[in-house]
């Protein structure tokens, strides 16, 4: 009975919506690329920079804002160049995703050894603080969940809205859905697919980028090191489960959340019983059996990983 | 702009690039070492010399190259095949596992029969690791990269499960880490008193073993046409699932021999350290040796010989050894591209 009690606190779905923000930025951010044809696997790097840029701007000296605005701009540099070797090039998506990962996180890595180099426990920050909306935040448990969060988790919100709202509803959607499914169509049309898909990727490694700081400046106050912790590679199955869709891949991303928070607290009950590695396993399991289940009907962008040179077919 | 195939490129032209790829990876570096505010020219010669300058130096490196000719190798067979195993540090620590449950006394056999049944035990684990995926992939559709990666998470999750419980090394004061292999298990020293050790032995056979199955079995010969096109592969009649089965089989089983190699020969017991990464690095390594398991051997000891560097520079110069790791990632985005304009030329417009 303990066990569901859980479900009914206003704490477990504040912690799950807290749980879910980084996933949601970083899934729109992968959506968007995956939408215009190009599989990101830089995104565990990307968030890490992420993390990292924007954590040490609000440490020297930065503005909050500033932190996410800077922690944006890193992210899109590291979609640029992996945009640059996977769209005009046509190098590998696997290679190079799995390289900008490397590269990102070692580069961060060393970064922070250079500018922290005395330093054994990570310095703080302070982070944002929760902004409860008066009225809203007063109706029990939903309303405490959604309404008393951080401006960061707010803004992850109106992200799946905008993304949906620009991919369904304005020409810019359709041109760059379109470089994902039907790529000379849109050549026919006379927009660059290079171009639509090099932007795809920037934009969605900004919103990666912030999915990571949203870890150092929202979540926590510090950034330490592997702190991603594969929530970048379960992003990637979020947005399978999401059949590629902004609203579904949301709720996919809440229902994970929710379960991650719950096996938390389940983890209480049972201490001693139970080796914690099993619940900490949880997330990444069920993100297999996510795949395995929408897989038989996982619709792909038709040009997903398909490099597209003009004038071709 | 568009890319136009080229003739076939002399001799020159295929080593113009890769070399340019080294260049600019230093380039970069250099730029690193500049904002750390050292000397790019001292820094360089530090790992050089960490890397190779001595005896001492030159042990070190073939050591920690052994791991990764198999994690690359492993990386190179799947590849070839364009099975997308980046599993490797879950493989790696599957080897491991079986290493420490089978070596530690339960089988009291001599060397020369506990060896090999320990090896083919965990080139088993290994491969049964990477069967999962594969069979997802081939099966239901399931993206590889995407479970091998999250396999990597649950596998060390796995080992830090069994170092706290079941495989925990009572009198290891609270550490969690297993106990030793027996001596029987232990894989022996090359040279007496020095840290390399018959790992770096196995591995060459291994990298030549590989090689031949590459190149002169029917079997070599399949998985590159897989690779090459999938299509045309299954038009031809060859049985493409069943070649990724054995893709898969193969590559679990190398990369578990990493992990195989680094108790029995190395570290004596299993920890959660057990490898730095191994399974990630033998990307770059595979990918560097442009596939080629031969090839394995030199971008492994190079790499190795990074890392070794780096860390002994990094004592003396004080430039964070992450370089190492930068260096290597970069030298993988170089080197594909360099890979790609020997064969290619770009054309503006």
């Amino acid at each position: 009975m303990e066990a569901l009690d859980i479900l009914l606190t206003a704490s477990f779905w504040v912690a799950a919506i807290r749980i879910a923000s980084p996933l949601i930025f970083a899934t729109m951010g992968e959506l968007i690329c995956e939408r215009a044809g190009v599989l990101n696997l830089g995104i565990e790097g990307i968030m890490t920079v992420g993390a990292f840029a924007g954590w040490f701007t609000v440490y020297s000296s930065g503005d909050l804002w500033t932190g996410v605005a800077v922690a944006a701009l890193a992210g899109a540099a590291f979609g640029l160049l992996h945009a640059t070797l996977t769209v005009p090039l046509g190098l590998s998506q696997h290679v190079v995703g799995i390289g900008i990962t490397l590269l990102a996180t070692s580069l961060t890595y060393f970064t922070y050894r250079l500018a922290l180099p005395e330093v054994t426990s990570p310095p703080k920050i302070e982070p944002f603080q929760p902004l409860p909306i008066p009225g809203l935040s007063e109706i029990p448990i939903l309303g405490q969940a959604l309404f008393s969060q951080t401006p960061l988790t707010y803004l992850a919100f109106l992200t799946v809205a905008v993304v949906a709202w620009v991919l369904y509803r304005t020409p810019l959607g359709l041109a760059l859905r379109a470089a994902g499914e039907n790529p000379s169509a849109v050549e026919a049309q006379g927009i660059s697919v290079s171009g639509m898909r090099i932007g795809a990727v920037m934009v969605g490694s900004a919103l990666m980028a912030v999915g990571g700081a949203f870890l150092t400046m929202s979540a926590f106050n510090s950034f330490f090191f592997e702190m991603i912790n594969g929530r970048g590679w379960i992003c990637i199955a979020l947005v399978v489960f999401g059949s590629w869709r902004p609203g579904k891949a949301l709720i996919g991303a809440i229902l994970f959340a929710a379960f991650d928070a719950y096996q938390v607290r389940l983890q209480q009950i049972t201490s001693g019983v139970v080796p914690y590695q099993i619940f900490l396993m949880m997330p990444y399991v069920l993100s297999i059996l996510a795949l395995v289940l929408v897989a038989r009907r996982a619709t792909y962008p038709k040009a997903l990983m398909i490099p597209y040179q003009k004038g071709e077919r | 702009m568009r890319l136009e195939p080229k003739p076939a490129p002399s001799l020159a032209a295929t080593l113009l690039y890769p070399v340019g790829a080294v260049v600019a990876t230093l380039g970069f570096a250099a730029l690193l070492v500049l904002a750390a505010g050292a000397s790019p020219l001292s820094v360089f010669t530090l790992v050089a010399r960490g890397a190779a300058g001595s005896q001492f130096a030159l042990v070190e490196t073939l050591t920690r190259a052994t791991p990764l000719i198999f994690t690359g190798l492993a990386i190179a067979v799947a590849f070839r095949a364009k099975l997308w195993n980046i599993g490797a540090e879950a493989q790696l620590y599957a080897g491991a596992v079986v290493t420490v449950v089978l070596g530690t006394g339960l089988l009291p056999w001599p060397s020369l029969l506990l060896i090999p049944v320990i090896m083919i035990a965990a080139m088993l684990a290994g491969a049964l690791l990477l069967l999962g995926p594969a069979l997802l992939k081939t099966r239901f559709g399931v993206d590889e990269v995407v479970t091998t990666l999250l396999l990597n998470f649950i596998m060390l999750l796995f080992v830090s499960m069994l170092l706290e419980g079941v495989l925990k090394d009572p009198t290891g004061l609270g550490w969690p880490q297993s106990q030793k292999v027996i001596a029987e298990a232990q894989l022996p020293r090359i040279i007496q008193g020095k840290r390399l050790h018959y790992g770096f032995v196995i591995a060459l056979a291994a990298a030549v073993a590989v090689w031949v199955v590459m190149k002169k079995t029917a079997l070599g010969y399949e998985m590159r046409a897989v690779g090459h096109n999938p299509e045309a592969a299954r038009f031809a009649g060859i049985p493409v699932n069943r070649v990724l089965m054995k893709t898969a089989l193969l590559s679990g089983g190398l990369a578990a021999l990493a992990g195989f190699s680094e108790v029995a020969g190395l570290k004596g017991n299993l920890t959660l350290d057990l490898s730095p990464g191994y399974g990630y690095s033998g990307i770059v390594v595979a990918m560097l040796a442009m596939l080629n398991p031969l090839g394995v051997i030199a971008s492994a000891i190079f790499v190795a010989g990074i890392f070794v560097g780096a860390d002994a520079m990094s004592r003396s110069a004080g430039v964070p050894s992450y370089i190492a790791d930068v260096m290597v990632a970069t030298a993988l985005l170089t080197m594909v591209v360099a890979i790609l304009l020997t064969r290619f030329r770009v054309r503006w417009r």
